[in-house]
């Protein structure tokens, strides 16, 4: 499996984490002063991650999973077996 | 008669009405289907509003890899009038025929109301029958409407007078430099946030000082993409 993690452009405002940091906040807790919310993708794989799978995961990451213009792709890495199995 | 298709994608909505103010606007509505490669040799499109794919992965971004937007890129390019409203500018930006994005609304809300405008840009095929300038009201409703682009861009949309329409009076969803509605660089490409199919018929449009619902703004972004296609 691949995960595909992908992530608001840090210039710009995220109202969803911005929502989420208010409830944080109004449920008493002090620990965190921000919060962003973004996407996690599981790519099920067709036979072993090779090389050429993260190269192809990596391309539809940045052409279908994200809209760069918006976003970014901060990490595409094969799954652990644990978070495979998860 | 002048011919516009109006794109059904799965989950779209104001297909219907975008047909409605085709033929009050004196055109001929084409029903076009998402999933076809085929135009069928319309003279100009809309792609509606809605909620396509239901939203899932980013609004608009589906549909615009959807079969049908081959051909609607490849037409754009040749300068067919293409127009996108709320959904369907989502669409435009996903297909990278117009710059920047949207993104959810800054307070985090849907917003639904009638929405000042001005046209800054009378220039492009979609608002030829406004005069520059003008002020308009259309309804708006979105929750993720927010046009966000580099400072270059903006700079750039600015400078080639490609910003079409502008929020006038609060800024409805934290666009930038109150951005409503922009155009490609040759002006066939609009998109913009705000519905004008729904402020064609008198009865069902915004109020105005005269009577309720008598507003009928949206109708001339309509008749201009008629004026467009005699000039050319």
């Amino acid at each position: 499996m691949v995960l595909v993690e992908v992530m608001p452009k840090a210039e710009l405002l995220d109202p969803q984490g911005k929502a989420v940091a208010g409830a944080l906040h109004r449920l008493g807790s002090s620990a965190f002063d921000g919060v962003r919310v973004g996407k996690r993708f599981e790519l099920h794989v067709v036979g072993p991650v090779t090389d050429a799978v993260l190269a192809e995961a990596r391309q539809v990451a940045e052409t279908l999973l994200a809209n760069l213009v918006i976003e970014d792709v901060v990490s595409v890495r094969e799954a652990t077996d644990l978070e495979a199995r998860a | 008669m002048t011919r516009i298709g109006v794109v059904t994608f799965p989950g779209s909505l104001d297909d219907g009405d975008a047909r409605r103010a085709i033929r009050l606007s004196g055109a001929e509505p084409v029903r076009v289907w998402h999933g076809d490669h085929d135009l069928q040799g319309v003279d100009a499109v809309v792609l509606p509003g809605g909620f396509s794919y239901g939203d899932y992965l980013r609004c608009g971004a589906i549909a615009a890899r959807s079969p049908i937007m081959t051909e609607v890129v490849a037409a754009a390019g040749r300068g067919l009038p293409v127009l996108g409203i709320c959904n369907g500018f989502q669409m435009l930006t996903e297909a990278h025929l117009l710059p920047g994005g949207l993104v959810r609304n800054d307070h985090g809300a849907f917003v639904c109301r009638d929405q000042r405008l001005r046209v800054e840009q009378a220039g492009t095929a979609w608002t030829n029958a406004f005069a520059g300038g003008e002020e308009i009201v259309v309804p708006l409703k979105n929750g993720e409407g927010g046009f966000v682009a580099d400072a270059d861009t903006v700079e750039r949309l600015e400078g080639e007078g490609r910003v079409v329409f502008r929020y006038l009076g609060v800024n409805p969803n934290g666009s930038v430099a109150d951005i409503a509605g922009i155009a490609n660089d040759r002006g066939n490409v609009v998109g913009l946030m705000p519905h004008p199919e729904h402020a064609t018929e008198p009865g069902f449009g915004p109020d105005t000082a005269d009577a309720m619902r008598s507003g009928v703004d949206g109708l001339r972004v309509f008749r201009s993409a008629l004026a467009a296609l005699l000039a050319a």
